[in-house]
């Protein structure tokens, strides 16, 4: 087997990227596989560590609904209230911490949050307040903590975000600052179903004076903008160019600029998955896309290789040890039929129940057994089978592919990844230099 | 994911099984009644609308008119199920990058779609006396003119630098006059190969390579190379390297007898002309492949043509035998041998290189390799010009029409180029090399020449 490393991590999002630098650090040389381009794309780019707890297990996903999750102000404080089974019993605040200072440092300043412990509430698209513990500098002047008059600024045919509707929906949460939302037409005219990244284009090259017809659209469009200390936009305020069409924007307005994260394709996750794959080539990790891991070979209880598919031939990718960081069921890092669910790369346990239509709850945002469908991880994070019993000495897994946890009812998809994947890819690294 | 029992698959159905007795079980297409030879449903129902392929998409990010893959694909797909309706001519506009496939995070074959719906369009729809057909039926078949430019080298080169000529040219046929045609060989690599003595002494030479890396004599090393034609008629150099580094790891080598590998048939949507040429590939090669030869190509749009699109758009015999056993040059000796040692002890003069990854490399998971092998070499500076698209997408950008798109897709690399250390480009596919030296006036080199030097 030619292609060889000490440390091979399977999986290019927040897991597999924190688990790769953190395996780096040990001086071990890290190889990450990836399949596709990651689901960051499909992100808000936002970093939630945990948003909401407890509950009663009846609807109300959002957090302000009776029954549901209850939002927190400090993931930290909140830990104990978490089932034993949840993943951040598993590894502790110390790796949420380890995680995070992973992160933080290889974002740099492109994000905001590490000045403290406690969750900041970041307005969605939606209209909505979300908890989370980083988030984009772009974001940060919007946050729903600071008492300054806001308006949102949306643009007509962009279905994604209507910002009357959006202030609308924030004016009935009780926001301590009034906000009132309107619909400008985009200066450059574009194909109807123009893309987000179409949109910071023509901001980032100023095409047809792009910027200064934005501000003077939003200026025709508010009835005094004089009223208002924040304009929010949806987050397609320029790609390269960003910091500096907000600064001309805030200049024309006459009021701090700040974005608001979008859905797919979302312009904030897929900066996020650069400045990620940044941190990883700064790293010396090597990188392998565009090819499934589909297999293993092992012996004597250990992982020797992964297997990667390439369009009929399989390849082996050889390490001293393994992190598996695929993801859920969104990243296909678990796959599910009308029998079963399985963990497709190494078969792992992934317990579920036998009648498929106890997967799921009738109501959509209900307490879903699927969403904690995952691998059972030891107390070192390695998968174990249906007895208990560890199934790999050297396979570790990370982020999604873990069961345990509701993510997206807790809003911890990217904590659990940092916190699982530092603390996978630590041992991995160690292990490894023995 | 479709409802059905058993989703159906997006390889080319044999009719007999369709058809037969087995076609009594529920298959959710037949109520379309669609009588193609694949079934793309299942690619038009994986599609959740995320967009995420437009976002990838070099054509869609520099010209607002073109509907990018999610409409080419899945969309149009759906679209083109009702009777009467035509396929959009804007899928002519598509440079078959395939970027869109590695972007989907739900296996949509958005590539095998394009194909497929723009093979439709030249033929039902696009006029066989037109000079855009009669354009990009020339275009499509390079290798036939190469053949004849092959006869007469130097009188090819003289008249295809002769101004008035690429005047006619652009005016009669729409072939850019702005581009620079690529020089013919005064020898190609087949005529070096056989007066070199074929496979007989490349036979001689891994055995003498054997025995000095200590390696068993009868080890069974083979490798049938698919040079395919750039590097037969235009850059032998690139062919000669790989001989002489496959010998060196004790490799024997043949060439068997080959056409184009289809790339260009398939991005003009002569889907004909490609099913004739991999015919006569996948016969030879797979015989080949019996006996035991893995097939290397140092073209990364060859290998991904072999690999990928045949097995997806034609039903011949072998067709996958000879997918599963292709690869490209490089990355065979990754996996077969320990390249990176071999490079680690060895050293060239001082160089750097800007190097530029094709979108067909990375569709083929290839676009990193080249950087991580080099960076080891002692003497060599190696530099990622960014993850854009060259732009010229093999004969897209020869179009007098797609000129200009072709340029401003380049723009992004052609910046990364100049801001880069050294100013020798290096590329694995020829018509990326082509606009890299076009766009910056620099020398192109292929990863095989440069491993050539620290090996041979």
């Amino acid at each position: 087997m030619a292609i060889r490393e000490d440390v091979l991590v399977v999986g290019g999002g927040i897991a597999g990227a924190t688990a790769a630098l953190a395996a780096a650090e040990s001086g071990a040389t890290v190889r990450l596989l990836s399949h596709k381009k990651s689901t960051l794309r499909q992100a808000s780019g936002l970093v939630d560590v945990l948003g909401a707890v407890g509950g009663d297990g009846s609807t109300g996903g959002d957090g302000s609904a009776a029954g549901g999750p209850k939002l927190i102000a400090d993931p930290f404080e909140a830990l104990d209230r978490l089932p034993d089974s949840h993943p951040y019993r598993v590894v502790g605040a110390d790796a949420i911490r380890d995680g995070l200072g992973l992160f933080d440092e290889a974002v740099g300043d492109a994000y905001a949050g590490e000045h403290t412990d406690r969750n900041a509430l970041v307005l969605t698209h939606g209209g909505t307040i979300k908890p989370t513990a980083r988030y984009p500098e772009s974001v940060a002047p919007g946050l729903a903590s600071s008492e300054e008059d806001t308006l949102l600024v949306g643009f007509a045919g962009l279905t994604d975000f209507d910002a009357p509707t959006a202030a609308a929906h924030l004016e009935a949460t009780d926001v301590p600052f009034a906000i009132d939302g309107v619909t400008v037409t985009f200066p450059v005219k574009f194909r109807d179903d123009a893309l987000t990244t179409r949109f910071a284009k023509a901001l980032d090259t100023d095409e047809s004076s792009a910027r200064k017809r934005l501000a003077d659209a939003v200026r025709d469009a508010a009835a005094d903008l004089d009223d208002y200390e924040r304009v929010g936009f949806p987050a397609m305020l320029g790609d390269d160019a960003g910091r500096e069409v907000r600064a001309e924007l805030a200049d024309r307005l006459g009021a701090t600029v700040f974005q608001i994260p979008t859905g797919p394709p979302s312009l904030l996750g897929m900066q996020l998955e650069d400045l990620l794959l940044d941190a990883l080539d700064d790293a010396g990790i090597r990188l392998a896309s565009g090819n499934p891991a589909v297999g293993y070979e092992a012996s004597d209880g250990r992982v020797e290789s992964v297997l990667v598919d390439r369009r009929g031939r399989e390849v082996p990718y050889a390490a001293e040890e393994f992190v598996l960081a695929t993801g859920g069921l969104v990243g296909k890092g678990i796959d599910s039929d009308r029998e079963a669910v399985t963990e497709p790369i190494f078969d792992c346990h992934v317990p579920h129940p036998t009648d498929r239509y106890d997967w799921s709850e009738p109501e959509a945002f209900g307490d879903h057994a699927f969403a904690r469908f995952g691998v059972v991880p030891d107390d070192d994070l390695r998968p174990t089978d249906g007895s208990g019993a560890t199934e790999f000495g050297n396979l570790r897994a990370a982020g999604g592919v873990l069961g345990g946890a509701d993510t997206a009812r807790e809003k911890s998809a990217a904590g659990v990844s940092l916190a699982t994947g530092a603390y996978a890819g630590r041992r991995a690294g160690e292990e490894a230099m023995r | 994911m479709s409802d059905a029992e058993n989703p159906p698959t997006t390889e080319p159905i044999d009719p007999a099984v369709r058809d037969g007795p087995s076609g009594a079980d529920f298959e959710p297409v037949s109520v379309f009644g669609d009588d193609a030879t694949m079934d793309l449903r299942p690619g038009a129902d994986n599609c959740y609308k995320c967009s995420v392929c437009d976002t990838v998409c070099p054509v869609a990010e520099v010209d607002d008119d073109f509907p990018g893959p999610k409409f080419q694909g899945p969309e149009q797909w759906r679209l083109k199920r009702k009777e009467g309706s035509e396929i959009d001519d804007s899928i002519m506009s598509c440079s078959n990058c395939m970027r869109c496939d590695d972007a989907c995070p739900s296996s949509v074959p958005l590539s095998q779609m394009h194909n497929t719906a723009r093979g439709e369009y030249v033929d039902e729809q696009m006029n066989k006396l037109s000079v855009e057909y009669v354009r990009n039926r020339i275009l499509a078949n390079y290798r036939t003119s190469a053949w004849f430019a092959s006869k007469v080298p130097r009188l090819a080169n003289a008249v295809m630098r002769f101004g008035p000529t690429r005047w006619v040219m652009e005016k009669a046929m729409g072939v850019t006059s702005e581009r620079e045609f690529p020089a013919f060989a005064t020898q190609t690599f087949r005529e070096w190969w056989r007066e070199r003595g074929g496979a007989d002494a490349s036979r001689r030479n891994a055995r003498e390579a054997r025995e000095r890396r200590g390696d068993p004599v009868d080890a069974d090393k083979k490798v049938a190379y698919f040079h395919g034609c750039y590097s037969n008629y235009n850059t032998p150099e690139v062919a000669k390297a790989l001989v002489h580094v496959f010998e060196s790891f004790g490799y024997e080598l043949v060439a068997p007898e080959q056409r184009c590998s289809g790339t260009p048939m398939f991005a003009n949507g002569m889907l004909d002309d490609a099913e004739r040429a991999a015919e006569v590939n996948v016969s030879s090669f797979a015989d080949l492949v019996e006996e035991g030869y893995d097939a290397v190509a140092s073209c990364t749009s060859c290998s991904m043509a072999l690999r990928q699109e045949y097995p997806e758009l034609f039903d011949i015999e072998g067709i996958e035998d000879v997918a599963e056993n292709t690869f490209e040059a490089l990355e065979y000796l990754r996996i077969q041998e320990d390249l990176e040692g071999a490079i680690a002890n060895a050293s060239v003069e001082e160089q750097a290189f800007a190097y530029h990854a094709p979108c067909h490399a990375r569709n083929q998971g290839l676009d990193r390799q080249a950087l991580e092998l080099f960076r080891e070499l002692d003497g060599v500076a190696m530099e990622d010009v960014g993850d854009s698209c060259s732009g010229i997408s093999g004969t897209y950008g020869w179009k007098e029409e797609k000129y200009e798109t072709s340029m401003k897709i380049g723009e992004d690399m052609f910046e990364h180029m100049h801001d880069a250390a050294g100013d020798v480009g290096m590329t694995e596919c020829p018509t990326c090399a082509m606009q890299m030296e076009h766009g910056t006036g620099y020398e192109i080199k292929h990863p095989l020449q440069l491993l050539e030097e620290a090996l041979c």
